[in-house]
């Protein structure tokens, strides 16, 4: 009677309020991710207001709201930033899908590495301030110019995970494919590309913070739309309000693209719980 | 041509690591519907004549006769995390075919109606049965099993041990069981066979044999002297 109790207890117990507890301690981390930055924001404000932090070094972020609030207002603000926002994605676009199909390429095939592979890591190696001159004199002044600064950022980081994602698939999974008779194609749809994409993914992902922070340098060159610009020309005037503003949404928007992994997951691997292990590591 | 109901025969295999030779001129002929087990020490070759036979490591020499696509179990389940089990039961298969044959598969294995499920759900003995699902749906002539249990606990060891019998029985492949474990090939094999030197050294039938006077003869083959349970 008394084991029988203890039985049902020992099945019972984690069956019910765990779940409840793991979303409650997942929301407690969440909190606590947000703590720092919103710390930070508070103390520097307060610092501000006792006079301890002079204006025209560091603003208190309420005079920066402020700013923020009249440059939206005003529709300079939306114009920077749909400006940027469209090179980056455009930039993103054409960099990422060159970037993948050169990694899927020089991942599968010996010869493609031969041929591709060095000349893309010494494109790699050129910081583009110096392609900057060449890039004015290939491309003018206008849009393409910059797209291409930022397609050229995107590129590698997609390139190098995609190779690198092909190679090191689990060759315990390669050995199923063949005792399991899997065609070349098969292989690659069902094992090598599946198993693949955790690692594409995280390329992905610092990829949208590359196209994201490219403009930064590709709007340097003569514009008057972008978020770049509107840093530039807040230095020339010592506009130390919009330079933080500019500093906070470079800030702000990089954070975006660490959400990715968990929307493929949830797409890939629908009603199961990942883990931040990753689900591609535990077929062995 | 090998005769209709032998599943594999293996003839003067040799396979070296450079200057170490694993296996020595083997012989070996497993008949349709025969449960082989293959005791050894670590390092003997046993799982490299599994290997040699599934068509995943080359030969140096000798000659195999038999499937060109013969089934393996692993130690470790291999399902794809990313695929449904039925899919994974399936792998390879078409979609139309491979869905109603996985179904039956997996009904076979105790995991009726889990088809839609995903690998990380699974215990370690449920993934090894998907796994021998995965093996069994190809109808195979010849099934491998590199250990396949020896990641479980005792209990749904016994349980899978039951199990494979009984699918093997039904299905009627030649099986080869690459194991350490002397007592569960006694528990489930029709021959025994102790790998040596690269040889096949020692070779004995359970069909009416005492149990316990085979596995204190299995244990002397393999160097272990002294019987801990008799002790």
């Amino acid at each position: 009677m008394t084991m029988d109790l203890t039985d049902r207890r020992l099945l019972r117990e984690p069956a019910d309020p765990a779940p409840r507890r793991v979303a409650n301690r997942e929301l407690q981390l969440l909190a606590l991710s947000w703590l720092a930055p919103v710390g930070i924001l508070l103390i520097w404000e307060a610092a501000s207001r006792a006079g301890l932090i002079t204006a025209q070094v560091l603003p208190a972020p309420s005079s920066v709201a402020r700013t923020a609030w009249n440059l939206i207002s005003s529709g300079e603000l939306p114009k920077h930033l749909g400006a940027s926002l469209l090179r980056a994605v455009a930039g993103f676009a054409i960099g990422g899908t060159i970037g993948f199909i050169l990694g899927v390429l020089v991942g599968f095939s010996r010869v493609a590495e031969a041929l591709l592979d060095r000349s893309i890591q010494m494109i790699r190696a050129i910081p583009s301030l110096a392609l900057l001159p060449l890039v004015i004199v290939w491309f003018g002044v206008d849009e393409s110019g910059k797209i291409f600064l930022v397609s050229l950022a995107v590129l590698f980081p997609i390139y190098i995970n995609t190779v690198l994602s092909i190679r090191q698939v689990d060759p315990k999974l390669l050995e199923l494919a063949r005792v399991t008779g899997l065609s070349r194609l098969e292989t690659v749809r069902r094992i090598i590309l599946p198993g693949a994409m955790p690692s594409i993914l995280t390329g992905v992902r610092y990829s949208l913070a590359t196209a994201w922070l490219a403009p930064v340098i590709a709007e340097t060159i003569a514009t008057t739309r972008g978020i770049g610009f509107l840093a530039m020309d807040a230095r020339e005037f010592l506009q130390t309000n919009v330079i933080i503003l500019t500093i906070l949404i470079y800030a702000a928007i990089g954070v975006g693209p660490t959400v990715l992994p968990g929307i493929w997951n949830a797409v890939c691997w629908p009603g199961i719980q990942i883990t931040r292990k990753g689900a591609a590591n535990e077929c062995a | 041509m090998s005769a209709p109901d032998v599943a594999v025969t293996v003839s003067n295999l040799r396979r070296r690591y450079g200057e170490r030779v694993v296996i020595d001129g083997l012989d070996l002929t497993i008949r349709k519907g025969e449960f082989v087990a293959l005791l050894g020490e670590s390092g003997c070759g046993k799982t490299t004549l599994l290997r040699a036979l599934a068509g995943l490591d080359p030969v140096d020499g000798g000659h195999i006769d038999g499937p060109t696509q013969p089934a393996v179990v692993f130690q470790e389940h291999r399902l794809l995390p990313w695929a449904p089990l039925w899919r994974n039961v399936a792998l390879g298969m078409e979609t139309a075919v491979g869905r109603a044959k996985a179904e039956a598969a997996l009904q076979e294995v105790g995991l009726a109606g889990r088809e839609e499920d995903w690998p990380r759900n699974l215990s370690g003995g449920q993934a090894q049965r998907v796994a021998l699902a995965r093996a069994l749906v190809r109808e195979p002539r010849l099934l491998l099993l590199d250990e396949p249990f020896a990641a479980l606990d005792a209990l749904t060891r016994i349980k899978m041990q039951a199990l494979i019998r009984e699918l093997v029985a039904r299905h009627r492949p030649g099986v080869l069981l690459v194991t350490h474990d002397v007592d569960e090939a006694v528990a489930i094999a029709d021959r025994i066979l102790v790998m040596r030197g690269g040889e096949i050294a020692a070779s004995y039938l359970t069909d009416g044999i005492n149990a316990t006077a085979l596995r204190g003869k299995l244990l002397r083959e393999l160097g272990v002297e002294s019987d801990s349970r008799a002790a």
